[in-house]
């Protein structure tokens, strides 16, 4: 006999989908089917039951092999770690739950740690340029029931977030767009022809780079004033059709990804984004948000600001919070060799950052928890692999939208392996020791 | 637990009329009992003066909005971060400070109990592990109910049954306390970018008006007899003029009677009155509107009323409020944060700086004195800065300076650039009331308890009650030789205790204590077509599903005070 558990989430993208259903065997051990997730998120959950998964955290060893050792083990070699480093960093964070985090938090407070999550090299853009001139923004039920403009600027959900389109903003009949995609008029901005991009009503195919000057130049169209022939390799009246489009619907939404915020212009060109959301309710109802990749990026962010007040990039090297991106952000720190010990959490830095960063991790003690086996485990002294969240164990996880889901245990973890907040209450403990901390 | 006494202090304590005298409070498990043995810790409080913990009606200290001022205001910080000290936690802002440090700073002014004033439901679960990480006061959290689809289909039928059926599933799911309206239909109107700006004006699509949806709730209320009544942020906030729609709000209220076993009388709390009480026509003529709102509400006790005094400081405004926001992003050109959310609400973040070189913003402080000074029932009026949109609380020792000394109010009045404007378009100059400190304990203590509902439990010194009780280093038999002095007596407490441990010493915390979050467990008759209708929307307009929407376990709610009431 097999269970079917309903209503579960997947830990996979900002997503957050939560219409799952799970088959598990009798037992509660083996995860045996997904129903209703996209391929990413079924490869997800039914990779945590492969049969070579790494269980037990593992040395480096001087010969390049790794060797066994118990959690006891790794829990004292990250203790000692953190507490002799002077500046240690804590980076990571996004695929794991707010539990975790907040006892992330807890232990970077005691060993004075520089802390910081994905947005590093994702949306970090996207809040400096929040902090310069807001976000007028919505939840995701609000673009399914009314939006019937949906515009997709650098980025790609066919791709990156499989259901977004079908479950929030594009496909789903709401209540004032009972017509599903019929009622929505949908433009999307992307140099490449992606597979979102061919589903478009218009297609802006803005030369790379250019993202910024088309901005300002539909802020131009919005007021009818004066354009040059073409913008960004947009012919000017593509731009007015695409202003007009915008300004004639009743409520619309802008989606923006990586292409725009790590592109060149980074922050400058949200700031303009926004600027356009911005001016457009002027005229109508208009929303922007950012697509947030790991499924729980923005949660750290959440838990940063009401903890430390600052969504990331944070500095407790003073023994209070500081926040500076450039000075305080986790590339620049290991890029000026300013670490002397990288702990990472729930992402994957070896794969991501530049490799003059990643080099870093090999001159300085380092710990990897992951479930996976990632470039990044692969560089550092120490792996520790953990449940799986949002599969092997619960907890609280925030969408793209901010809105918190909270994630379900479906499946038992492999004999006695630890969550991420198991492991990390005794390394708080065991920091709390050597530290002397109260 | 420990047992203390706290020797010789002046009490004052309006739940058993006890103006000044000196009287010994003492403390076991956690209440405050008549009697106690001769191992008890002796406080001493000679020459000081002794109440009870305060309570704090409305503030925005947790949440999604509260959180995006955090976010999006790293200015906020700037020379405002603390160290770790202790068993104190880092903390940091000034408008908008982390939980840890609101929690300590409540405590160290003497409060240790306070209500978050709005909380979209969708995010009930992130305004609940904000409070989880806001050590030692205990915290509540008012749903917002007034741009609600269910309540507006349910109000536009008059189904007053179905409206309370759903405002207990609500508060249940969302581990919520009161019945909170914010601008009720406006901020469904403005997920089209529109407004209600007057009670009658009809919400789009849903054809029903403010004034509809207000009566309603009110009635849903009553029928439920939850703790505290409607708790409402009318329409028409912030506009010259938007007196006119205060009354309209507050006459709406006329024929209904409190029906609460928990000793509350009203069934309408005015919140940030300082707010909506705007006269004139625009900026150049704008004028107080206090006496017009204030005579109103001394009329009428079923109503009770907190002040929003502006404090005049660099703030940041939030409210769910979502078109008011739009319009003062327009006036101030400050950076706007926005969110709508689906099916309940919408929100709005706007930086603020109320200067005292700008008439319009003194003329908004003379207004909060006002309210505060021609209240004649100090147990009907309350003090808040609507934290943080008039200004942070923190303030509350400068606002109680204000209102216990006309000496500063008129030094305050003086400072004013334009002052003449500030004497000419209120009556401030004409007030020489002065608080007292009985009264002080009503606006800050007795009286918010009891329009809670919590009046048997917090806001008093009666033996049986909580053993909420902040000792201040203030001698009410000399007299005040500068009005500083008030301040800073009482924005540090020599002691504070909550449930009977010892919080605050001379100012730093010495414990962060048992926080409790206080919610209501409203049980009402089984209504089938309540939990068929929600069922249906969660299906088809929601976009998470009914089986992830409760605020459930641990995580969220790791020491929650149930206050059971019984409907059904």
């Amino acid at each position: 006999m097999t269970k079917t558990i309903p209503d579960v989430i997947c830990p996979f993208c900002g997503t957050l989908c939560d219409d799952l259903e799970v088959v598990v065997s009798d037992d509660g051990k083996q995860l045996l089917e997904v129903y209703n997730a996209c391929v990413i998120g079924t490869e997800k959950f039914l990779h945590s039951q492969s049969k070579d998964r790494v269980t037990r955290p593992r040395m480096h060893q001087p010969d390049g092999t790794w060797k066994e050792v118990s959690y006891d083990d790794a829990v004292e070699y990250t203790a000692q770690m953190l507490a002799k480093a002077k500046k240690p960093l804590m980076y990571g964070w996004s695929s794991t739950n707010c539990e975790a985090q907040s006892v992330g938090n807890e232990i970077a407070e005691i060993t004075r740690a520089c802390c910081d999550n994905t947005a590093a090299v994702c949306h970090g853009t996207t809040l400096i340029a929040v902090q310069d001139i807001g976000l007028p923004s919505c939840t995701l039920g609000e673009i399914k029931n009314r939006a019937d403009r949906v515009i997709f600027w650098g980025c790609n959900p066919a791709h990156a977030h499989p259901r977004h389109m079908s479950r929030y903003s594009i496909f789903p009949r709401g209540f004032f767009v009972g017509k599903g995609q019929m009622s929505r008029k949908m433009i999307v901005v992307d140099p490449r022809v992606t597979d979102t991009a061919k589903m478009a009503d218009v297609h802006l195919q803005v030369e790379q780079g250019k993202d910024y000057e088309l901005l300002n130049a539909l802020r131009v169209a919005f007021k009818g004033e004066w354009l040059p022939d073409s913008v960004a390799g947009i012919p000017k009246e593509k731009i007015r059709e695409a202003a007009d489009m915008m300004k004639s619907g009743r409520f619309g939404i802008i989606f923006f990804g990586m292409g725009v915020t790590q592109s060149l212009g980074k922050n400058h060109n949200i700031d303009e984004a926004i600027a356009v959301t911005k001016d457009l309710n002027e005229y109508t109802k208009f929303s922007i948000m950012p697509m947030r990749g790991h499924y729980n990026v923005t949660g750290s962010g959440e838990v940063f600001a009401w903890q430390f007040g600052f969504p990331y990039a944070v500095d407790l090297t003073r023994g209070f919070a500081r926040y500076n991106p450039g000075d305080t952000s986790t590339i620049d720190l290991l890029i000026r060799g300013e670490v002397d010990a990288m702990f990472t959490i729930g992402s994957d830095p070896g794969a991501h950052f530049p490799i003059s960063a990643v080099k870093q991790f090999a001159h300085i003690p380092s710990v990897c928890i992951d479930p996976h086996l990632t470039p990044t485990s692969g560089v550092s002294k120490l792996h520790v692999p953990v449940a799986f969240n949002g599969v092997e164990t619960g907890g609280n996880c925030y969408r793209m939208d901010n809105v918190p889901i909270d994630c379900r245990k479906v499946v038992e973890p492999p004999e006695g392996m630890l969550t991420d907040e198991q492991f990390l209450i005794k390394v708080r403990d065991r920091v709390r020791q050597l530290k002397g901390a109260a | 637990m420990s047992e203390y006494i706290i020797r010789n202090g002046h009490v004052f304590d309006p739940v058993q009329g006890i103006k000044g005298d000196q009287a010994d409070v003492a403390i076991k498990d956690g209440k405050i009992v008549d009697k106690i043995g001769s191992g008890a810790k002796v406080i001493d409080a000679k020459g000081k003066t002794v109440m009870a913990g305060a309570v704090e009606i409305h503030a925005h200290i947790a949440g999604p909005k509260v959180n995006m001022g955090r976010i999006y205001r790293p200015e906020d910080k700037l020379f405002t971060c603390t160290p770790t000290k202790g068993m104190e936690r880092m903390g940091g802002g000034n408008s908008i400070p982390t939980t840890f440090k609101t929690g300590y700073e409540y405590a160290k002014m003497g409060y240790t109990t306070a209500m978050e004033a709005a909380m979209p439901p969708l995010f009930s679960r992130h305004v609940h592990e904000e409070i989880r990480d806001t050590p030692i006061i205990d915290e509540g959290a008012f749903p917002v109910f007034g741009n609600n689809w269910f309540v507006l289909e349910y109000l536009k039928n008059k189904e007053v049954e179905n409206t309370a059926a759903y405002i207990a599933w609500l508060i249940r799911v969302t581990k919520g306390f009161a019945v909170k309206v914010v601008n009720p239909g406006g901020t469904e109107a403005w997920a089209w970018g529109l407004n209600c700006l007057s009670v009658n004006d009809p919400v789009p699509y849903f054809d029903i008006t403010p004034a509809e949806i207000v009566a309603g709730l009110i009635e849903a209320n009553e029928y439920l007899g939850l703790p505290h009544s409607l708790h409402i942020h009318p329409n028409n906030l912030g506009n010259p003029g938007c007196y006119e729609t205060t009354l309209d709000t507050l006459k709406l209220a006329e024929g209904f009677k409190a029906k609460s076993k928990f000793g509350r009388e009203q069934v309408m709390h005015l919140t940030h009155a300082q707010f909506h009480s705007y006269g004139g026509t625009n900026w150049g003529d704008f004028e107080s509107k206090a006496k017009e709102v204030t005579d109103y509400v001394n009329k009428n006790k079923n109503i009770t009323i907190d002040i929003g005094q502006v404090t005049l400081d660099e703030t940041t405004t939030m409210t769910a409020d979502g078109p008011f926001e739009h319009h003062l992003t327009g006036l101030n050109n400050l950076k706007w944060a926005n969110i709508d959310v689906e099916l309940e609400t919408g929100s709005g973040v706007v930086p603020y700086i109320y200067s005292p070189n700008i008439s319009v913003c003194a003329i908004q402080w003379a207004i909060g004195q006002e309210i505060a000074l021609m209240s004649k029932d100090p147990m009907r009026c309350y003090i808040t800065t609507d934290h943080p949109n008039a200004g942070p609380f923190t303030r509350y020792p400068r606002v109680i300076k204000w209102l216990m000394s006309a000496k500063a109010r008129e030094a305050q009045v003086n400072a004013f650039k334009h002052k003449d404007k500030v004497l000419s378009q209120t009556s401030i100059g004409t007030l020489d009331r002065e608080i007292s400190l009985y009264e002080l304990a009503q606006m800050t203590r007795a009286g918010p308890a009891k329009s809670l509902g919590l009046a048997s439990m917090c806001g008093g010194l009666k033996p049986g009650m909580d053993a909420d009780v902040a000792v201040y280093n203030f001698n009410p038999d000399k007299p005040v030789a500068n009005p500083d002095d008030i301040e800073k007596a009482f924005s540090r407490c020599a002691h504070v205790f909550k449930s009977g441990v010892e919080v605050v010493t001379n100012g730093e915390i010495v414990s962060n204590g048992h926080k409790r979050t206080l919610w209501v467990n409203a049980k009402v008759k089984d209504n089938p077509q309540v939990m068929r209708d929600i069922n249906e929307k969660f299906l088809k307009y929601y976009s998470m599903t009914q089986a992830n929407y409760e605020a459930l376990g641990h995580h969220f709610v790791p020491n929650p005070y149930t206050i059971e009431v019984d409907a059904s």
